[in-house]
């Protein structure tokens, strides 16, 4: 099957029904995608799905097949939100950030300005074990001032 | 990357008549631990010694504790940059071979019984037979929030004899009085102008005698220490750059997973593996120890073959139930066989004043760090390679030695970066069983992850307790103070897994309650054994994560039953300077004028740091809502203020998200709880808005802040739930009896 990956296109040879978290780390060498829980409770795995972020433990490698994903590779050092993830220092162990990146990304590009309670429902997904929560919520605000 | 590799491909570059790079260190006993270093070098190479690589392509700093995400590597940095003033975003930071060179000389102290607060001289006495005991036996650990006071010295030392060793080399080659150069920015500087980079000085240095007299600088005029850095991971860990243990890929590797019997040591009785075999990718299914282990050539395809293996588990009996163990812990705690009485004072069965009793309990535990267990091996019968992320290097290369067969010095590990531990990582079962994996592939290296639901239901986990408590009032005062804990003890069980004999009393198991500062008449503090049967770990402040409840649950009832101020009568009761410091200041941040109107405060005084916190909850139509959370804790020095504020309030909010939700139980021997939607985390929306950290340097002893600033934070939780609703909160977790918002 075809998706394009990253901007890349690439062509993958696995089992219709291998979630696409594996395809990109175990065939494809994207390890900034983690596994943490594989039943879409902690979001250790997102990453967009044309332009969606998505859990890739719960895509189907065919379901992604034509489809347009980013993963934390994908994203430019640059993007306002990465920036504010170094900025705020955000990061302890860092294993849970590639998907909080991917959600709070997600996030700013369909509501630029999010309200402080926006953004505990959309983030309430992602689990951060450290609980750098305080300042997933500074980062968020700094990348939402940055780009307003 | 391993040292070893950097003195090799030093030995590329530079000549091969002198080891091209040097090394730094520096011991404090007379007899130095062996260089671990020694092994890769040739012979005539400088004296090496084990935290600092000088090379022609740079400087690497040797960190050898591990960073688990609490900051480790970056502050082992800054201590070594400190005195050798080089930029730590422009140095290699790798965690180091599994060496004794490594000795964690502060650990063994939790073992003591002598107050983190007794600065007398016995106190001095025993905190120094700690160190030598811990340097005697190479006890490479990184737990217990040791890092900063074990290393504090040290490394700043191994800075300063890099730094003087290379001005030394730096003057014999300009030919001018060491005394007038200057050290900047990785380079030696002369008096006109000329900057000699440490690189280039990198050989000679290499054939200088070290400067082994050094003076630290005074803090006074230290340039890296004590201010806001970025840490030096945190790019990496912005990018998805990191790699992690579950993250190694090699040449040839193959993946597997391990799958053992639901009730820990049954066995297995059958094992049909033909149809797992046969399914895509599968390169083996291996028995292991009371399991299985699948080959594959990708993780899922390893995690899916394991569930067509058609197993039938062996039997074990007693089977842990968790109603049946707090029936045990009933009948220990009102048996006449103590495991420890440490805090006797005054006579608490003759007090005087209106008596408060109480009960509580706290439930088991998981570490549940996000990144999963794993481990990668490597087995040849000549050397075996380890990696994975380990608090425990030493004993890790020992359990892989037990399997292989071979010598320890024969394995070979690199530590990696964790994603999490909390503790986790201080055990091995995954390393072992991915030995296990690798030998039946000999020469190839084999990655084994475990599936959340294996790890979470194999866990090794915080105790359970239980805890009495009778406490008295008179006059509007706390006067007497009698607590009661049953536990399994943490440090047997995990001397048990390393192969030694049950120890003496546990101090884990009253940790942070026989030796609260607090000054009250009449104070008694009792532990009770419960017999071994779950394995047991260290989980993030051990015995102060359940203790801090306890103690600051029972002491909030008495002192409300006296009609007192909890700041107040904690603060008179307070027999500690900078411990009645941290409580006035958390008072001042939470704006505290009284008891009840929602706010509830905890003090603990746990790995040598005070810290006081203040909660603050509210009753919304949608459940209890929190609403702030103060946090003043005195860490003697403050290092890094940036990471110290991040541990404290990771560590407050991990206690309060486990208090509000968390519970591990058993029946017929299974774990109930597998996967994070049945073993619940703190999320986003539950953190309450005003977060506050002030961390105090009172210029005390100096400590780590990884694990004290958990343990007020339920008991803080606990009395502002009664403060805002009148429900006096005594057992884990809080969300059985509340509803949270």
């Amino acid at each position: 099957m075809r998706m394009t990956i990253n901007g890349a296109e690439v062509e993958l040879d696995v089992e219709p029904d291998m979630p696409l978290l594996w395809a990109l780390r175990d065939e494809l060498g994207l390890t900034g995608t983690k596994y943490g829980c594989g039943i879409a409770q902690c979001g250790a795995c997102t990453v967009h799905l044309d332009g969606l972020a998505v859990r890739s433990c719960q895509v189907r490698a065919s379901e992604a097949e034509g489809a347009e994903v980013t993963t934390i590779e994908g994203l430019p050092r640059d993007h306002p939100v990465v920036d504010a993830w170094i900025e705020e220092q955000v990061a302890q162990c860092g294993y849970c950030q590639s998907g909080q990146i991917m959600q709070a990304a997600s996030l700013l590009a369909g509501n630029p300005a999010p309200s402080d309670a926006e953004i505990d429902a959309v983030m309430g997904g992602n689990l951060c074990r450290c609980a750098t929560y305080p300042r997933i919520r500074a980062a968020i605000r700094r990348a939402a001032q940055e780009t307003a | 990357m391993g040292i070893g590799k950097i003195v090799r491909r030093t030995l590329l570059i530079g000549s091969a008549a002198v080891a091209g790079g040097v090394a730094f260190g520096v011991w404090r006993y007379r007899a130095d631990p062996e260089n671990p270093l020694l092994a890769d070098l040739p012979e005539g190479a400088a004296s090496l010694t084990p935290f600092v690589v000088v090379d022609a392509e740079g400087v690497t700093f040797v960190a050898p504790r591990a960073d688990v995400g609490q900051g480790a590597a970056s502050i082992q940095a800054h201590l070594i940059a400190e005195e050798m003033d080089v930029d730590p975003h422009a140095v290699r930071i790798v965690a180091g071979p599994a060496s004794k060179a490594y000795y964690n000389g502060e650990i063994t102290g939790h073992g003591i019984p002598v107050a983190a607060w007794d600065d007398g001289r016995m106190g001095a006495v025993a905190r120094l037979g700690s160190d030598v005991a811990g340097k005697l036996v190479g006890l490479n650990i990184t737990g217990g929030s040791t890092t900063v006071p074990d290393l504090f010295e040290r490394l700043r030392e191994a800075g300063a004899v890099a730094r003087e060793t290379l001005k030394a080399a730096a003057a014999a080659r300009l030919g001018v009085d060491v005394a007038t150069l200057a050290t900047e920015g990785g380079a030696v500087v002369a008096a006109d102008g000329t900057r000699l980079p440490y690189a280039d000085l990198a050989a000679a240095a290499a054939a200088t005698d070290l400067v082994r007299e050094v003076t630290l600088r005074d803090p006074s005029e230290w340039r890296v220490l004590g201010r806001a850095h970025r840490r030096t991971d945190v790019e990496a860990k912005s990018t998805g750059a990191v790699t992690y243990g579950v993250d190694v890929d090699l040449p040839g590797m193959l993946r597997a997973t391990a799958v053992t019997n639901p009730v820990r040591g049954g066995g297995v009785a059958s094992l049909d593996t033909a149809a797992a075999a046969a399914m895509r990718g599968i390169e083996a299914v291996i028995p292991i120890p009371d399991g299985f282990a699948v080959i594959a050539d990708n993780d899922w395809r390893a995690m899916r073959a394991a569930r067509a293996v058609a197993v039938e588990w062996g039997d074990v009996a007693p089977k842990p139930d968790t109603a049946t163990l707090w029936a045990e812990h009933a009948a220990v705690i009102e048996g006449e066989e103590t495991d420890s009485r440490f805090a006797d004072e005054g006579d608490v069965a003759g007090a005087p004043g209106e008596l408060v009793e109480a009960e509580y309990r706290v439930p088991f535990l998981h570490h549940a760090p996000l990144e999963p267990t794993n481990a990668t091996v490597r087995y040849t019968p000549e050397r075996t390679d380890l990696w994975c992320g380990t608090q425990v290097p030493t004993f890790a290369c020992e359990a892989v030695a037990r399997i292989t067969g071979q010598d320890v010095e024969q394995v070979h590990l690199t530590n990696l970066p964790s994603g999490g531990s909390f503790g986790h990582r201080l055990e091995m079962e995954w390393i072992e069983q991915a030995a296990h994996a690798a030998m039946a592939v000999p020469g190839r290296p084999v990655r084994l992850t475990l599936g959340r639901e294996q790890d979470m239901t194999h866990g090794f986990l915080r105790p359970m307790a239980l805890a009495r408590g009778r406490a008295t009032h008179e006059g509007g005062r706390v006067r007497s103070f009698d607590l009661d804990v049953a536990a399994l003890s943490v440090t047997e069980s995990q001397m048990q897994r390393l192969g030694y004999p049950p120890v003496g009393p546990d101090l884990m198991t009253v940790q942070a309650l026989w030796d609260a500062p607090y000054a009250i008449p009449d104070r008694r503090v009792t532990g009770y054994r419960v017999p071994a049967s779950v394995p047991v770990s260290s989980w993030r402040s051990v015995g102060a994560s359940f203790n801090g409840f306890f103690g600051e649950s029972l002491l909030d009832e008495v002192i409300l039953a006296a009609g007192a101020d909890p700041v107040e009568e904690r603060l008179r009761l307070l027999r500690d300077p900078a411990s009645r410091t941290v409580l006035e200041t958390v008072a001042g941040m939470a704006g505290w004028d009284g008891p009840g109107k929602g706010k509830g405060v905890a003090f603990t005084y746990s790995f040598g740091v005070p810290v006081a916190e203040v909660v603050e909850v509210e009753e919304t139509d949608a459940g209890l809502a929190l609403r702030g959370l103060w946090i003043a804790a005195d860490l003697g020095t403050v290092l890094d203020p940036v990471n110290a504020e991040a541990q404290l309030s990771g560590g407050a909010l991990f206690g309060l998200g486990h208090a509000m939700h968390a519970a591990v139980e058993f029946a017929e021997g299974r774990s109930l709880q597998s996967n994070f939607h049945d073993y619940a985390s703190l999320r986003l929306w539950e953190v309450p808005p005003t977060l506050e950290v002030r961390a105090l340097g009172l210029g005390g002893r100096i400590s780590g802040a990884g694990e004290p600033g958990l343990p007020p934070a339920a008991p803080a939780l606990a009395n502002a739930i009664f403060a805002a609703t009148g429900t006096r909160l005594r057992e884990m977790p809080f969300d059985r009896t509340v509803r949270f918002a």
